[in-house]
């Protein structure tokens, strides 16, 4: 995507928690972007299951947490519940990005819901992560193409129309960002693609997010049903 | 592994030789199948080798000579176990239901079944009608009633038998409960006419007291443990399905996945070759955990949707050129005629997009169902190239993709996308009838 940010000279710091019940990975991904000079990016603490992760998360007060979804002693979502107070503190907020294996829609939709800014599976790049972290950091959605995918199906597929109709259904031009999201566009690619400013294609992936979170829950809930998921 | 024993029913069909069995293991059952009332006859001719009717007739000609029939088949029907004896090879189809369970309980009974009951009914009247028994002939009523609820109460523990075979079926406890019940109730009507008949009726209330007394200091002695019992039972039978459950992974994850693991180590130097058998092994896995639909389906089989055919060619796609392909599908549709035709356009993109533009990273496959259109777009990250560079006898993509499109109705653009690479997109009314 961009290789921008491994090569410039960073100005930027962000300071990140791993959460991932996997040493190797945990290893990994430090290897990959916790070099704090070149990328900007600062691992200040790893956490491999729920109760670490709220207590480390707790203690360092980190701008983003990187989240796997598949943790023992609840998973991801049990993470975002129990941290839902920092994820609403207002001068200090906490972010967070799942990094995922599983792109099962339950997944997806669970940590989503539960109040993560992003999803990004785990096949991303060093420098695509470096950059979702940094657009997460900022207040921005992070989507994978396959996310955009279901957040699309869930939108479309359901036939009858809720009675909130107007406020739940994606605009015409969210739709289209997320339709070339789904087709593997860059952010950049896509302000290309549509002639808008890359602010603006951000401006429209946090609305989508917020409708997600907020008011297509039953929606959701109804799509997810149907294909029991729930 | 553990679970060997307990996948017996699968793996006994699995295993057990069909042809070289003329002489089955002959062992008294009677009869679930094609039974009339206890299935005595039936297991009967089944085990004697001779035909039902010839048994049935049997009986009720012994039932003429002073009911004798009938105390035979009592006896029978108390003694022998319930089994699957008597019945002629029964076609397979017949005995499972398509969803793989087994069809006890759907079974109606039968018009046969209802004809014997009540001519049973009848008989009994009849002999009974009949039977001259001078002082004791008032005791016949209620031995009648008792017989009637002891019945009652074993055909209920026959179909406790039956359900052990079904596995564990959800189903509703209410009718077996009624049954018990009207049984007891019947057996107690019985007993209390006979302690009425006898002239004691003055003590009824005391006896009646005593019974219930007895009847509840067992039940409170025996009651824990019989609880207690079928607490375990139904904890076991959860151990055995979990059991099962661990042996059908660890069945998959070794025939698959080790296997794998085995080919990775003999080729770890050639890297394409490894990560093809992992890609391959990884979307098989995925496929597996996430949709239990895809469970077990043969991978030969013609897709019949569209999201499977996008699927199905990106996976074979991926196979063959060891690149990896992300595929997004919203929405879905069932193949028509054009479709195919795109389908196959869609592949020649594919096989282009992982031939020529695979050193870019990961090729992106998106398709959707909107309506009545169907829109495929295949992007790669590749240098890209100008289409109308192309020399004309280099015919893959103007006639697989381009022609292809147009013959079937559809339409076709090949465009270079803003940052390097090739998009190939795809658009297609679909046939008939809206979804």
């Amino acid at each position: 995507m961009t290789n921008g940010t491994t090569t410039e000279p960073v100005d930027r710091r962000v300071r990140v928690v791993l959460v991932d019940d996997h040493r190797m990975f945990r290893t990994g991904v430090q290897a990959e972007i916790g070099v704090t000079d070149r990328t900007g990016v600062e691992v200040v603490g790893e956490a491999a299951d729920v109760d670490q992760a709220v207590t480390v998360i707790t203690a360092s007060r980190p701008e983003v947490v990187l989240l796997d979804v598949h943790l023992p002693g609840g998973g991801g979502a049990e993470v975002l519940r129990r941290c839902a107070g920092m994820l609403a503190s207002t001068e200090a907020p906490i972010r967070f990005l799942a990094l995922s294996v599983s792109d099962a829609a339950e997944d997806v939709i669970g940590v989503i819901r539960g109040g993560a800014r992003g999803y990004v599976t785990k096949t991303i790049t060093g420098s695509d992560l470096i950059d979702a972290i940094f657009r997460v950091r900022d207040g921005d959605a992070v989507f994978s193409p396959r996310l955009a995918g279901f957040v699309l199906d869930a939108f479309s597929s359901t036939a009858a129309p809720p009675v909130d109709e107007d406020l739940d259904r994606l605009t015409q031009r969210e739709r289209e960002v997320l339709r070339l999201i789904a087709r593997g566009y860059a952010y950049k690619e896509i302000a290309k693609q549509l002639f808008i400013s890359v602010k603006t294609v951000e401006s429209h992936v946090s609305a989508v997010l917020r409708k997600l979170q907020l008011s297509n829950r039953h929606e959701l809930t109804r799509w997810a049903t149907a294909r029991r998921l729930v | 592994m553990t679970g060997a024993s307990t996948t017996q029913p699968r793996a006994g069909g699995a295993y057990a030789p069909a042809a070289p069995d003329p002489v089955p293991l002959r062992k008294l059952y009677r009869s679930a199948e094609g039974r009339m009332l206890g299935g005595v006859a039936r297991g009967l001719a089944g085990h004697l080798g001779v035909p039902v009717s010839w048994v049935r007739l049997v009986f009720l000609a012994l039932l003429m000579a002073q009911g004798m029939g009938a105390l035979l088949y009592a006896v029978f029907w108390f003694v022998v176990p319930l089994g699957v004896g008597g019945v002629e090879a029964r076609r397979p189809d017949e005995e499972v239901a398509p969803d793989g369970r087994r069809h006890l309980f759907a079974r109606k009974p039968d018009r046969g079944q209802v004809f014997a009951f009540i001519a049973l009914i009848v008989g009994a009247a009849i002999f009974l009608d009949r039977l001259h028994l001078g002082r004791a002939n008032v005791y016949v009523w209620p031995l009648v009633l008792i017989g009637a609820g002891v019945a009652l109460v074993w055909r209920q523990a026959d179909n406790a038998r039956r359900a052990h075979w079904v596995e564990v079926s959800r189903r509703k406890r209410v009718l077996p409960l009624a049954r018990g019940a009207a049984g007891v109730l019947l057996v107690g009507a019985g007993v209390t006419g006979i302690v009425v008949l006898q002239g004691s009726a003055e003590h009824l209330g005391t006896v009646l007291q005593a019974s219930l007394a007895v009847l509840v200091g067992i039940a409170l002695l025996a009651g824990p443990s019989v609880v207690r019992m079928t607490q375990d039972l139904s904890a076991e039978r959860t151990m055995r399905i979990r059991a099962q459950e661990r042996a059908e992974v660890a069945a998959h994850v070794h025939d698959s996945v080790l296997h794998t693991l085995t080919l990775i180590q003999r080729n770890a130097e050639d890297s394409r070759e490894v990560a093809r058998l992992a890609r391959a092994q990884e979307r098989e896995l995925r496929a597996w955990l996430y949709n239990p639909e895809g469970h077990g389906k043969d991978e030969s089989d013609e897709p019949e949707t569209l999201a499977e055919a996008v699927r199905a060619n990106a996976a074979e796609v991926e196979d063959h050129h060891g690149v990896p392909l992300e595929v997004v599908v919203v929405g879905d549709c069932p193949l028509d005629e054009r479709l195919r035709a795109q389908m196959q356009a869609a592949r020649e993109a594919m096989v282009n997009a992982a031939k020529y533009g695979g050193e870019g990273g990961a090729v992106q496959v998106y398709a959707e169902v909107e309506g009545r259109t169907v829109f495929v777009s295949v992007r790669d990250r590749g240098p890209g190239f100008d289409p109308d560079a192309v020399p004309d006898d280099r015919m893959g993509v103007r006639e697989s993709i381009i022609g292809r499109m147009q013959r079937n109705g559809g339409t076709a653009r090949l465009r270079s996308v803003p940052d390097g690479g090739t998009e190939v997109e795809l658009e297609m009314e679909r046939a008939e009838e809206t979804s």
